[in-house]
């Protein structure tokens, strides 16, 4: 990871309302290369609409965003993993059906180029890209610590598990940016430690992380700039101990907020 | 042992039509080869219903293409003979674009509306076929096109019949292994296309479309290549039909066909080669044995009780809804579908 | 004008029937998204039960329109029967599987109904018998006949009271919310089940009442005619938003009336290459370019949204 584009994401006013509900009212914010940024905000802020807006799945109706210094397309999913934006989803979307490696082979798909003709007619060049996936997916199953699963079917694994292999699958993408939605729901302590050393090592690797949660302890250890939605306002943004004391983020939790 | 069992298995294969055509005649032999085009357009098909998971009703119309196509360009219509290494690639090809037409627009459509866009496609393409014959007559309407060259590989014409030493190799038997190799070709791709980059995009789609689009997977590109390559498939089968009938008409591609052989891929086993090939062949051949049941009641029994023409649709009907209700997996599932449809 | 008028009157009354078909699928889809493709099935039986019945009774010299009523009188339960065997047999099971399944299997019934169908009525055209006297009215030039205006009048109440027991009563109500939401209806104390096996009774009491118009207009039943006629009339549903009734209606009316004037001047318009041999073609079509570019339809779909 050697670009030196900073900002690594800008996101200019972004809109977006659904009928009568507005749920982002003019979200800015910048996002450095290899940082963990934490997007809090109590429930209905907009956290995962901005996600949505981020990924391509919603267009904005008033904003665009840049990538890397150049525009990124709105409401083109693929297009945006391939500009180097991986996701995971708040309530997993994992393929069930599938085994967990094929899972993650899937999310190699946007860096290689096999067709039909190479498939068919099994030419080296595609059975070398073939074994490359294979070999990239389980390294990546290990670098998440579940290469013990490799070939269980991905629906039967456990919920800590699966959240695991959804970001194995994200990282398959080879993403600059990596956006986590509430990675860390329904884990117990003791995972959510691994998991924090899991995205500090996804950061040493020069990936940039953003990430939603609602364990704003967690958030405010981990991370190195937090940005807080209310409302679908930006409310506060920076490092997390100045947002931390911000007298609109206490007032917004309503004093949930530890020091 | 393996190797054995599948040495012994295309000895059956090769052996077949001869055995056939000497045991029991050649109407027999020709429910073999109608029966090996059934499995080609249920390979076809499964690329787009099974791998895909695209719902398609009007799979019928890629058929009609293809045989139109070989019609047009090889029979009295336009006096036009061109050979066969030109015409069944060129009816895939044409099958193919029809298919990229008809896809572009509409695969974006949910599940149940996709179905009944592409029925409507299919019953539009058939009607248009039967009405092209005026004011300018292009497909002669109604009456179809007779008089449709017959299949040759080169100078070897398969509507001949040849003799080779001891055998006797009658048009049916020709055609049988002219189609026969159709079909291991389109085992052989659509096996290769399953493993692929190609197929593990497919099968994302078919689990999580939104999930599949962001990791990359440009869903509307790959739904069009599976439509593509199940139209050509489709196209490829219609040709040889043509070929082989010497005679198509409007007639041959109703809705019906359509669903014949959406069932005979989804009762056989969606998304599974083995599963659809059986599919294809059990209900093209068991109609047919269920003819033979009219004679048989009339020796037994001295009269027709239930005449099998009536019935065989209707038990076709029941079969579906049996099987959807018993089990909707198919005869030979794919083991991904197995867990899909009974939530491991 | 006058073809214009004309075909507007003859539009009309077939639209009124292609409403009160689609009534009955934008009402199961609404509740269930599911595409009942036997519901055309439903309407061909009530027609020929009906059928049946006017011709055993013609000859007992009874006023024409009291033998048709008893003909839909035995076609309407026998249809709301069937409607509601369908639902508990095949559709309830397959609540939880995936689309594909519940699609094969109203395919799977239509095909077994129609051939049923041809075991009980034989596969010849069967006329309607020659009870009922109608009469045509010449107004400025446009002839509008008795079993016309029965058939738009008909549909017309029918309608209107169909509307008022949706939105005027604590059933209807019932039947809107387990539309909207059936988790949260069955929380609030409605029996979703019921509601669902009544929604079909009352699409398939609609259909027999449409399936003895369509005999009387058209003179002739057979064992084929709810294919076609289902077709459009799914086509009119989703023309003015699935799920949507008053949407049905209008859009059944006005498929109707679209049909009528391609049927009366297609062949004016393309110079004579395309004709009203392609008024089938013409349905599909409208089908299709809705499903494209609008696919939730004139009024708005009303089916479930999942985000």
């Amino acid at each position: 990871m050697n670009s030196v584009i900073k900002p690594l994401l800008r996101a200019f006013d972004i809109h977006k309302s659904f009928g009568g509900l507005k749920a982002l009212g003019g979200v800015s914010l910048n996002l450095e290369q290899a940082s963990i940024t934490g997007l809090i905000g109590p429930n209905g802020a907009g956290k995962t609409t901005f996600f949505n807006v981020l990924t391509g799945i919603y267009k904005p109706d008033v904003g665009h965003m840049e990538f890397r210094g150049k525009a990124l397309p709105a409401g083109l999913p693929h297009v945006v993993a391939t500009r180097g934006i991986a996701r995971t989803f708040q309530n997993i979307r994992l393929f069930a059906n599938m085994t967990v490696l094929e899972n993650v082979m899937v999310g190699r798909h946007v860096r290689t180029s096999a067709g039909v003709l190479g498939a068919v007619f099994k030419t080296a060049a595609t059975m070398r890209e073939e074994n490359a996936i294979t070999a990239r997916a389980h390294e990546l199953l290990k670098y998440v610590g579940i290469e013990a699963r490799t070939h269980h079917v991905a629906g039967t694994l456990s919920y800590g598990d699966q959240r695991r292999l959804e970001i194995a699958r994200a990282l398959a993408t080879d993403p600059f940016l990596l956006a986590l939605d509430e990675p860390a729901a329904g884990m117990n302590a003791s995972e959510r430690t691994q998991l924090g050393e899991l995205i500090l090592r996804i950061r040493e690797d020069g990936r940039a992380v953003l990430l939603i949660e609602h364990d704003v302890k967690w958030i405010m250890k981990l991370c190195d700039c937090v940005t807080v939605l209310d409302y679908g306002l930006c409310i506060a943004q920076g490092p997390p101990h100045k947002v931390q004391n911000d007298p609109r983020v206490i007032e917004a939790y309503l004093g949930v907020v530890a020091t | 042992m393996k190797r054995l069992l599948w040495g012994v298995a295309a000895l059956i294969l090769l052996a077949l039509p001869l055995f056939t055509d000497a045991a029991l005649g050649h109407g027999w032999v020709r429910i073999l080869d109608f029966a090996l085009l059934y499995v080609l357009l249920a390979l076809g098909l499964n690329i787009v219903v099974g791998y895909a998971g695209l719902l398609d009703l009007g799979y019928v119309a890629f058929f009609a293409v293809g045989a139109y196509c070989y019609a047009l360009l090889s029979s009295p219509q336009f006096n036009l003979h061109w050979p066969l290494w030109v015409l069944l690639p060129l009816g895939a090809m044409v099958a193919a674009c029809f298919g990229v037409l008809l896809g572009t627009p509409t695969l974006r459509l949910r599940g149940d509306y996709l179905a009944i866009v592409t029925l409507g496609f299919g019953e539009i393409i058939r009607i248009f076929l039967n009405n092209l014959g005026a004011p300018v007559n292009i497909t002669n309407g109604p009456q179809g096109i007779s008089g449709i060259d017959s299949l040759s590989v080169g100078s070897y014409n398969l509507g001949q019949t040849h003799r080779w030493g001891l055998f006797e190799f009658v048009p049916v038997v020709n055609a049988y292994y002219l189609f026969l190799i159709g079909v291991l070709l389109a085992i052989v791709f659509s096996h290769r296309l399953e493993r692929s980059r190609i197929g593990r995009a497919w099968a994302a789609i078919r689990e999580d479309e939104i999930a599949a689009a962001s990791m990359g997977i440009n869903t509307r590109n790959l739904k069009l290549l599976a439509f593509a390559m199940g139209a050509s498939m489709g196209g490829l089968s219609g040709g040889l039909f043509a070929g082989f009938q010497g005679f198509v008409s409007p007639e041959s591609f109703t809705l019906m066909e359509s669903v014949m052989i959406l069932c005979m891929v989804v009762l056989g086993g969606m998304g599974n080669i083995a599963g659809v090939v059986l599919g294809a062949v059990l209900l093209s051949v068991l109609p047919e044995a269920l003819r033979a049941a009219g004679p048989l009641q009339q020796e037994w029994l001295g009269r027709v009780v239930l005449d099998p023409s009536n019935l065989r649709l209707l038990m076709f009907g029941c079969a579906l809804v049996l099987m959807m209700l018993l089990r909707p997996e198919g005869l030979l599932p794919a083991r991904a579908r197995k867990r899909e449809l009974h939530g491991e | 004008m006058e073809t214009f008028l004309q075909q507007l009157v003859n539009g009309l009354t077939l639209g009124s029937i292609y409403a009160l078909v689609a009534l009955g699928y934008t009402m199961v889809y609404g509740i269930l998204e599911l595409i009942n493709f036997a519901h055309g099935e439903v309407v061909m039986v009530g027609a020929l039960v009906a059928l049946s019945v006017i011709g055993a009774l013609s000859h007992l010299g009874l006023p024409g329109p009291v033998v048709v009523l008893l003909g839909l009188t035995v076609a309407a339960p026998t249809c709301m029967a069937l409607g509601f065997v369908i639902e508990r047999v095949a559709y309830r099971p397959l609540r939880r599987a995936p689309k594909l399944a519940p699609l094969i299997t109203a395919i799977g019934l239509s095909i077994s109904l129609q051939q049923i169908a041809a075991l009980i009525w034989g596969r010849n055209y069967i006329s309607f018998p020659a009870v009922l006297s109608i009469e045509s009215y010449n107004i400025g030039g446009v002839i509008i006949t008795s079993l016309q205006l029965t058939i738009m009048g008909l549909a017309a109440l029918i309608m209107a009271g169909l509307l008022m027991l949706v939105q005027k009563t604590s059933l209807g109500r019932a039947m809107r919310a387990t539309a909207q939401n059936p988790a949260v209806a069955q929380l609030m104390g409605v029996n979703t089940d019921q509601i669902i096996s009544l929604t079909f009774v009352i699409g398939s009491a609609l259909a027999a009442v449409a399936g003895v118009m369509v005999a009387a207009y058209y003179s002739v039943g057979n064992y084929t005619m709810g294919f076609m006629l289902g077709l459009k009339a799914f086509t009119a549903a989703v023309l003015g938003g699935i799920g949507n009734l008053k949407g049905a209606m209008l859009g059944g009316l006005l498929l109707g009336v679209v049909e009528a004037l391609a049927a009366g001047y297609m062949g004016d318009l393309t110079g004579g290459v395309f004709g009203s041999n392609y008024k089938d073609v013409f349905a599909f079509m409208v089908l299709i370019a809705v499903l494209i570019f609008h696919p939730n339809g004139l009024l708005g779909s009303r089916a479930r949204e999942k985000v």
